[in-house]
């Protein structure tokens, strides 16, 4: 028998780095792109889409490496509210980064537009046109996206907590190269 | 497991305290970004608040040219403008096109007379699925050539609540700030609201960029003209436009020819009040043939957002700053008349009759 491994596995390690900044990037530019009438507004829209769709690439990739490859445990002496906030957020953080990029395409689709990810390439549409579920959908992108944000700094506080409070060797467990309990 | 020294009671509160200004610092990044920070900042929905503000708002409709009803036809491209562009709409060949005739006002009330502008937006559908959408007015130049400049022209064209019209003063104040809306008023003057839209000729006003299979960029501005011009004043009818289409349409297509005009070195692609001088090089890439008409309510043109944006491979946006903006402010005006028809809270309940104006 295998002990539990202290680190997530190397696959899970780079996909999180990657993701990360991919993420912030994409919610920054999903701001930044609405408040604008510039030429920015026009080349963040170009990044937008395609670094969405290989967002949800990666998220299906990343979802794969997590089922074969179970986390390390979480600290016994974890409250188990914190355990039960751990988990939760972990699985927000995956259907919020498998629907929002689905729901920004089902919508582009809805309303009619292309789908464009680069001059030449087009994705084909995967819902009916209709103005009302475009609104739906463009809605629910935004508050998802919102929602998303909000996940993504309690994830970070309690990542930080966990490695200049408690010092518990979860932080390290995804980005350090110290391993808990060696 | 070695557990780590314990902290004292202060440095927890600090490190809390860091924690704290981390993620305060990404929140204020993201107000930064998104320009919660800077209320001054011209946005597609400021934008759009002051033509709601200038008009009213009239759920379900677009926020500007709300008066206007839907065409549907083909375009015959003759292959003139195929070596400058590999867009397969320029191929020798037929695509097919669902347009849109509008009267430039936020209100769809308002009389047909009511400007000497007529607009035409179109969306070709290539047989790839890559689209060209294109929102065309029937005059040469726009007033202003910027964003900024525009919203300044809507605020000063905002009626007077004690008379109902703009302020002249503010109006008038605003066109002598502005010297480059000079060529629109000379045109303006002698403009008369046309008796049909089919007599008319409607020009892209800002620039684009055509690329040729080597990637070589050409500079272009596009107009459709008119085969039947015709410069009879409508009559002081509040709705004559629908009616004339509905006829015309009925005793046969009715045709426009794409010209395409291609910029000098030096002529200006970014300033969409200044026209190109008359001798450049113009090509005749095919003919608009429309065929029917349809009310606007029950169109296809209705959910058509005609964002001069959505661009197939061979065409590209110019930096023309009016563009991004009219992208913007258009998809602002989709998503609200949208939400609108959809009924999604705080969103304005439409009417059942008309508030005629």
């Amino acid at each position: 028998m295998n002990t539990p491994s202290t680190q997530f596995v190397f696959a899970a390690r780079v996909l999180h780095g990657l993701m990360a900044v991919m993420i912030l990037a994409m919610l920054f530019i999903g701001v930044g792109m609405v408040a604008s009438v510039s030429e920015r507004h026009e080349w963040l829209i170009r990044i937008h889409k395609p670094l969405g769709i290989a967002i949800l690439l990666l998220a299906v990739v990343r979802l794969i490496v997590r089922l074969r490859n179970p986390p390390p445990p979480l600290p016994a002496d974890l409250p188990a509210l914190q355990k039960f906030a751990a988990h939760a957020s972990h699985w927000l953080l995956y259907v919020l980064m498998l629907t929002i990029p689905l729901v920004g395409w089902a919508m582009l689709s809805a309303g009619g537009y292309p789908v464009m990810l680069s001059e030449s390439l087009r994705l084909p549409p995967i819902f009916p046109v209709s103005p009302i579920a475009f609104a739906v959908l463009r809605h629910t992108h935004a508050w998802l996206a919102v929602l998303l944000v909000l996940t993504f700094l309690a994830h970070l506080g309690a990542a930080l907590y966990h490695g200049l409070i408690r010092r518990d060797g979860v932080l390290s467990s995804m980005i350090g190269g110290r391993t808990r309990g060696s | 497991m070695n557990a780590p020294p314990p902290l004292s009671g202060r440095s927890v509160l600090l490190r809390f305290a860091l924690i704290a200004v981390v993620l305060l610092v990404i929140v204020l990044a993201f107000g930064y970004v998104g320009g919660w920070l800077a209320p001054h900042r011209l946005t597609a929905q400021r934008l759009v608040n002051q033509l709601q503000a200038n008009a009213g708002v009239f759920p379900g409709y677009r926020r500007n040219h709300a008066k206007g009803v839907c065409v549907a036809g083909y375009f015959d491209s003759n292959g003139n403008a195929q070596p400058y562009s590999v867009a397969q709409v320029f191929a020798p060949g037929r695509t097919p096109v669902v347009g849109r005739f509008a009267v430039p006002s936020g209100n769809p009330y308002a009389p047909d007379s009511s400007v000497p502008i007529r607009s035409m937006a179109l969306r070709f559908t290539q047989t790839n699925g890559q689209q060209w959408r294109t929102g065309m007015n029937s005059m040469p130049v726009f007033p202003v050539s910027t964003p900024q400049a525009f919203y300044e022209q809507l605020q000063a064209q905002q009626p007077d609540p004690a008379t109902g019209k703009p302020n002249p003063a503010k109006l008038g104040a605003f066109f002598a700030s502005h010297p480059e809306t000079s060529a629109f008023l000379a045109w303006v003057k002698t403009a008369k609201p046309s008796s049909s839209y089919v007599t008319e000729s409607y020009w892209s006003l800002n620039a684009f960029v055509l690329v040729d299979a080597n990637g070589a960029p050409h500079a272009v501005r596009w107009r459709m003209v008119s085969e039947t011009p015709n410069t009879t004043p409508g009559s002081t009818d509040p709705d004559y436009l629908d009616a004339d289409l509905t006829q015309r349409l009925a005793q046969g297509p009715q045709r426009w020819h794409l010209w395409v005009t291609f910029a000098n070195p030096g002529d200006p692609t970014n300033d969409a009040t200044k026209a190109w001088p008359s001798d450049r090089r113009d090509i005749d890439a095919g003919t608009l043939v429309l065929t029917s008409t349809t009310p606007q309510e029950n169109g296809e043109c209705r959910d058509i957002n005609y964002d001069p944006l959505v661009l197939p491979d061979g065409i590209q946006a110019s930096d023309d700053p009016l563009l991004p903006a009219r992208s913007a402010a258009y998809a602002t005006s989709y998503l609200r008349r949208t939400s609108e028809e959809a009924h999604l809270p705080g969103t304005a309940a439409a009417q059942a009759t008309p508030e005629a104006k």
